[in-house]
């Protein structure tokens, strides 16, 4: 009998629909899977196997009675846990919210139930967010199921949607949730070998997300492949009320409008991503995508993005000024962790909640962004840094008169240890510098496979669309996922 | 923070405020900062109480669940008046 496990998204839709398999089958199979890895890889926070279960009840019994199935009947999902999920632990990876029970549930995951999926579990991931590796989850680091070819080290799975990366990568969902701010879904996808997609900002609603940076937070989905990622991105986007930045926009019909025909297509080639001493490995995918898009049947160009190279720097200073004030909310008051000092006052309450809440990247994070908006550095920093990001939006829409997608590596290397970068909060940083652009454009951006390296580890390519053009996107991911020819899977050993 | 954090994270603060120091050398002569990064108006919700129960009134119980100390109905705090 075929692994129901080893199924995508649409086979499991479709293996449910026609009878092939039940719900509860797939659930089964994919409760084991997470069960079996949870002290190896350390994807998911908490595992919720009965809801799994009781979703896919439903979907067999709707079936049984002869009722509509919805578009993501039967496929268990892995929910990121950075999304109120109600009366099931939300705890950003943080002690700060450790035990938090939302009494409601996000827009997004509400959307994804509704449409039939059933939740295995809530996912790790880097502390609020704030991460490049998933090495600042309070609950300890997710382990890439990938290693070097010969080598047993444990690897990154790329942050900070690391546990949603880990667990599709071993099979332990057929998709999960994510949510990108400077690169959150782009990058772990490709430290994976996954696929992963940001839509437009304003495509999903940021309604029931812990927020980090909210001019920046975006929720997409991850999955192994264009098409999965297309389903699950249909039922997660939709205009909400309750979300100020929402977009009221109908939603595409992404799925049905799949098509690898890129002809009268132009693809853009940023030549200020070709950095001084880039990787061979990622250098070479980069070629070879270009190649791929070509043979697809588009025209290739070069483009020019000036002002690239201070996109991280603006970043830095716009992300933790932005979390420093979401934050803030915090206290020991209304929710999560309160630290109360023996005939302590509220301002040592506040101060030793805090303290002992926050991990270290997120008080960094809280220091530099209250720093850079205090009075008589706010011009000099966030004001700043909030032009030259009008001047990367710029450059998008100068390079997109001239193209109609650009391709990019996602990162400037494949993934590294666990361990390998995390003392030196610079250097993590910089593994971001392909994937921020675009998040400060507030543009859809994917990450599709582009093959292995030398060692055995995936590498992935990156595609940029003019805002609301996810079809774009997703076309030029399909017409590279097609000639790529990406089989590699990690080889089980945990 | 305790000393011993602070001594480890000021030179990292300090590295991470230098690196970001060089955005001052972009030239930036009649540009508006970003205010919205994708067109967008704000809208106003209809004058209605409770026009959506998961974030209109009456969820007093909800809204304290999660409190680390509620008393009578209310968020309990250590003492803010000498």
């Amino acid at each position: 009998m075929t692994d129901l496990a080893d199924l995508t998204v649409a086979a499991i839709r479709s293996g449910v629909a026609q009878g092939s398999f039940t719900a509860r089958e797939v659930a089964e199979a994919f409760n084991a899977n997470v069960a079996a890895a949870q002290d190896a890889l350390n994807a998911f926070i908490v595992a919720t196997p009965e809801q799994a279960l009781e979703a896919a009840d439903r979907v067999d019994a709707a079936r049984a009675a002869g009722q509509p199935l919805g578009k993501l009947a039967g496929v268990p999902i892995g929910m990121k846990d950075l999304f109120a999920t109600c009366d099931v632990q939300t705890t950003a990876a943080s002690h700060i919210l450790e035990g938090f029970r939302p009494q409601y549930e996000s827009t997004v995951s509400q959307k994804l139930w509704d449409a039939g999926a059933g939740m295995l579990g809530k996912l790790n991931l880097d502390q609020f967010a704030m991460g490049s590796s998933n090495e600042t989850s309070y609950f300890g680091n997710v382990v890439s199921p990938w290693r070097r070819a010969g080598d047993t080290a444990q690897l990154a799975p790329g942050g900070s949607s690391g546990g949603s990366s880990a667990a599709v990568a071993a099979r332990l969902c057929p998709a999960a949730t994510g949510t990108d701010t400077g690169g959150s879904i782009r990058q772990p996808a490709a430290f994976t070998g996954i696929t992963g997609i940001k839509p437009t900002y304003g495509r999903c609603s940021r309604w029931g997300i812990v927020a980090f940076a909210s001019s920046l937070d975006q929720a997409g989905p991850m999955a192994r492949d264009v098409r999965d990622c297309a389903i699950m991105l249909e039922a997660m986007a939709g205009f909400d009320p309750k979300d100020a930045t929402s977009l009221d926009l109908p939603v595409p019909e992404w799925e049905a409008g799949l098509s690898a025909d890129l002809s009268g297509k132009v693809v853009g080639i940023p030549r200020e991503y070709r950095m001084d001493g880039m990787d061979g490995d990622v250098a070479k995918s980069w070629d070879d995508g270009i190649a791929w898009l070509k043979d697809a049947g588009a025209k290739v160009v070069d483009v020019s993005l000036p002002h690239t190279q201070y996109a991280l720097p603006a970043y830095y200073i716009i992300a933790p000024a932005e979390a420093s004030s979401n934050l803030a909310r915090y206290d020991g008051v209304r929710y999560g962790l309160r630290d109360l000092p023996e005939g302590a006052g509220l301002q040592d309450m506040y101060a030793a909640t805090r303290a002992a809440g926050f991990g270290d990247e997120v008080k960094r994070r809280i220091l530099i962004g209250t720093y850079v908006l205090s009075a008589g550095f706010y011009d000099a920093y966030y004001t700043q840094a909030q032009k030259v990001r009008t001047l990367i939006s710029h450059d998008f829409k100068s390079a997109f008169s001239q193209c109609d997608v650009i391709l990019a590596p996602t990162t400037p290397t494949a993934t590294f240890a666990l361990g390998e970068k995390s003392g030196d909060p610079l250097e993590m940083y910089l593994n971001d510098v392909f994937s921020v652009p675009a998040s400060l454009a507030g543009l859809p951006a994917m990450s599709v496979p582009a093959g292995l390296n030398r060692e055995g580890l995936p590498l992935g390519l990156q595609i940029i669309g003019k805002a609301f053009d996810e079809q774009g996107v997703l076309n030029a991911g399909l017409a590279i996922e097609q000639r790529v020819g990406f089989v590699a899977k990690p080889e089980r050993w945990w | 923070m305790s000393d011993d954090a602070l001594d480890r994270m000021v030179p990292e603060l300090n590295q991470i405020l230098d690196w970001v120091e060089q955005l001052g050398s972009v030239d930036v002569t009649g540009i508006e900062p970003m205010t919205a990064v994708i067109p967008n108006t704000l809208r106003l919700r209809d004058d209605v109480v409770d026009a959506d129960p998961l974030t209109g009134g009456n969820r007093r119980d909800a809204v304290l669940a999660n409190a680390p100390a509620a008393e009578h109905g209310f968020f309990g705090v250590p003492k803010v008046i000498e």
